[in-house]
């Protein structure tokens, strides 16, 4: 598609959304939100990208081999279960830790936020890959 | 409330058998995609519909304050939700194949695996 | 150590397919990921083994979440064994790829499909409720879906789309039982479910959902009248797909019935499981009929598929007698058919591949001479189809007389018929593929003389069969081997059957005890 208004809309969308998606991936513990919504924002991002400039565009803004994100999320989910094995807990088991200082104030980061990690990759991956191979054929 | 999602859920499943039953193979799709939904309501309803409060803990209780919803099934719907999406995406791009192989999208042609 | 044990068979194909999907540049390395993977599987699922073999049932709450709140898996004798049998047919089927499947399969990642397949077949056997069943069935789908269409010939394009469209509808009953099972009883584990359904008060309509899930389970595992996908399916892809999917993706079908329909669903076995005996004699004969009318190596064989679950769901279906010694019978008879199955039936799948290499046909008609040109396969075709139709000393024999003694003890004369009648069919289906693909002079001889000789004198030379023979050796070895050492798997059957037959010890292995209590006073 050839239209200037996506066009130059999707500049300023692109980094809005992709900030939206890591704030949502953020706050998913807790509230609504978490890896997969996240990652369906930030794959809605990329997409418009592959709709406003070509396939071809929204691959290079990715950088990384789709396929590669793919396998790194899905290996990224299944090492959050790891601590709690190395401890005799039950796989999956979650740790949380404080990090921060009194001044500053806590924030908590915990074994659930890999795993929302791996999630968010690998939806990104797998929504992207199935959007981009049928754009492009 | 919950008639009416019966009542929903029966024309969900009746409009996707029925789309199953037509000839072309994207309305085979459409038909199961509309058959995926009209099952994530039924976990819905069946789940209990409850105007509730999210079953979330407040900090030093250790129970719920009021009456909440149930999160089983809305964690289930949204399993199976993700999964849907996921076949759904996998068989579209299944019937745009087979119907580049066959030429047709008419489920009468495709004969080549039957006897 | 449990929760690692019980973990494993599902980590290990995961991050077999991430690491393998990160090498997709190298084939090679594909390949040697794939292997490595799979034979870590079968340390880990032999370890598993032997752990709920020797400390009995082992149970894991995913995360800590107790159950009946959170994921749980579980590993009994049926479950464990099962997941070995399919650790074992995924190094099979892996090695003999190496030497059959394309490179382009294989570059657009075959091996770490195959490995998302033996997770979610792992993960359907040791999940302990029914909502992860059914995620579990659909990653097991979802694989084989892409395996199957993998290739893009308009034959496999159409059986795919046959496949998908009857699973998926499948697992829209499935789901839907699911919630309606959820609003009876507030609970998807197994256990708690067991727990609570027997003490229902309307029986009614626990026996209406286990109509729900019988019939999606019936699907998946390709019972009459559901049956209708199989054959139109699995003569599609490659021989290595087809006989992971015959050897495995069915019987995950019949796990769950046999699971739910002892576990859970045993209060009004009148009524439900004289519909599993009948339905198993329907089986039974429309699959062998089916297989008499077809000429296709293949589609042979996936008939037969059809009527060998006939025989697994009979054991189930005597249940019915009410007499212990034959109900225990036909539940180790029913779970050594399933063992037999996996190795015979699988070992038919790869050599049909092997015929397919050498001739480039799994027509009949277009086969012939392999007996003159490769007496050593066609010996090996000989020993995994006397051992599907269960001649003996193999081990269809023993799996046979298994169900028939057991049958007879419960005077259910009618099945044990069927069942012989339909044993008989099976060695005639065998003999018809032994004559005309082995025994008959190979068909284009008469009019060129080299066209049915060379190419499989030139494909026995080729480095790849070598790799596609070693895992039909083995299997044919251990189809003997089940035979020849019947004692020791009789005894395992046994206790099995026991383990199954008593839900008492499975409930107590899920459950903290406390909540046992309290839902046995609440009910009273």
């Amino acid at each position: 598609m050839n239209s200037i208004i996506l066009q130059t809309a999707t500049r300023y969308l692109l980094p809005l959304l992709l900030l939206f998606s890591l704030f949502l991936l953020w706050r998913g513990h807790n509230e609504p939100g978490g890896g997969f919504v996240g990652g369906l924002v930030a794959a809605s991002a990329i997409a418009l990208q592959a709709i406003a400039f070509g396939p071809a565009r929204a691959r290079q803004a990715v950088r990384i081999d789709l396929r590669a994100l793919i396998a790194i999320g899905l290996i990224t989910a299944l090492v959050s279960g790891i601590p709690a094995l190395m401890r005799g807990d039950s796989y999956m088991q979650a740790y949380w830790m404080d990090l921060g200082h009194e001044s500053i104030g806590y924030i908590k980061v915990g074994t659930p936020l890999i795993f929302d990690i791996g999630v968010y990759l690998t939806v990104i991956g797998v929504a992207l890959l199935m959007i981009i191979t049928v754009a492009e054929e | 409330m919950e008639v009416l999602l019966a009542i929903v859920i029966g024309i969900l499943f009746a409009c996707g058998l029925y789309m199953m039953m037509r000839r072309s193979i994207v309305k085979l799709v459409i038909g199961l995609a509309l058959l995926g939904h009209a099952a994530n309501l039924v976990i819905f309803v069946a789940g209990g519909l409850r105007r509730g409060a999210p079953p979330l803990v407040p900090t030093g209780a250790d129970a719920p304050p009021e009456l909440v919803a149930d999160p089983l099934p809305q964690a289930l719907v949204l399993t199976a939700i993700v999964i849907s999406f996921g076949v759904v995406a996998f068989t579209l791009v299944l019937v745009k194949r087979t119907w580049q192989a066959v030429g047709n999208d008419d489920i009468d042609l495709m004969r080549a695996t039957d006897t | 150590m449990s929760s690692l044990a019980l973990i494993l068979p599902l980590l290990i194909p995961l991050a077999t397919a991430g690491v393998g999907i990160l090498a997709w540049r190298s084939r090679r390395l594909q390949r040697a990921i794939g292997l490595i993977g799979s034979v870590v599987l079968v340390i880990a699922s032999v370890w598993l083994f032997v752990l709920v073999r020797e400390e009995g049932i082992q149970s894991l709450q995913i995360a800590n979440w107790q159950a009946p709140f959170g994921i749980t898996l579980v590993g009994d004798l049926l479950s464990v064994a099962l997941v070995l049998a399919t650790a074992v047919m995924g190094v099979c089927v892996i090695v003999y790829s190496f030497g059959s499947v394309d490179r382009a399969r294989e570059s657009f990642f075959y091996y770490p499909l195959m490995h998302v397949l033996l997770m979610g077949i792992n993960g359907a056997f040791l999940t302990g409720d029914l909502f992860n069943l059914y995620v579990w069935f659909e990653v097991m789908l979802i694989s084989s879906f892409v395996l199957l269409a993998l290739g893009g010939e308009r034959a496999q394009l159409e059986g795919a789309l046959k496949y998908v469209t009857l699973n998926l509808a499948s697992s829209v009953i499935f789901l839907t039982g699911i919630g309606v099972v959820y609003g009876v009883a507030g609970t998807l584990n197994f256990a708690d479910l067991a727990l609570k359904l027997s003490a229902f008060e309307e029986q009614g309509i626990v026996t209406t959902l286990s109509m729900i899930l019988f019939i999606t389970f019936g699907v998946k595992a390709a019972i009459f009248p559901l049956f209708f996908w199989l054959p139109a399916s699995y003569h599609t892809p490659p021989a290595a797909v087809s006989a992971i999917f015959a050897g495995m993706l069915t019987k995950v079908g019949v796990y769950a019935l046999i699971r739910v329909f002892t576990l859970i669903f045993n209060q009004d076995i009148s009524y439900t499981h004289t519909l599993i005996l009948v339905v198993a004699g329907f089986t039974m004969v429309t699959g062998v009929l089916g297989a008499a009318a077809q000429h296709e190596f293949r589609r042979i064989l996936s008939f037969h598929i059809i009527s060998q679950i006939g025989y697994m769901i009979m054991g189930l279906g005597l249940m019915v007698s009410g007499n212990p010694a034959a109900v225990r019978l036909a539940i180790a008879g029913a779970f050594f058919y399933i063992i037999h199955n996996i190795v015979a039936k699988s070992n038919l799948f790869l050599i049909s591949g092997v015929a397919n290499k050498l001739r480039g046909s799994y027509e009949l008609s277009r086969l012939g001479g392999l007996y003159a040109s490769n007496p050593a396969l066609s010996l090996l075709f000989l020993i995994s189809a006397f051992a599907l139709a269960g001649v003996p000393p193999l081990s269809g024999f023993f799996g046979k007389l298994m169900l028939v003694r057991a049958g007879l003890e419960a005077e259910a004369y009618v099945i044990v018929a069927v069942a012989l009648g339909v044993g008989l069919l099976t060695l005639f289906s065998m003999t018809k593929i032994w004559a005309e693909a082995f025994w008959k002079p190979a068909p284009d001889e008469s009019d060129d003389e080299s066209a049915g000789e060379s190419p499989g004198k030139a494909a026995v030379r080729q480095p790849g069969m070598a790799l596609m023979m070693a895992p039909i050796i083995f299997l044919a070895v251990l189809a003997v081997a089940l035979g020849v050492f019947f004692e020791p798997v009789y005894n395992f059957s046994i206790d099995m059957a026991d383990q199954i037959l008593d839900p008492r010890a499975y409930i107590e292995a899920v459950l903290p005890p406390e909540y046992i209590e309290q839902v046995r006073g609440g009910v009273k």
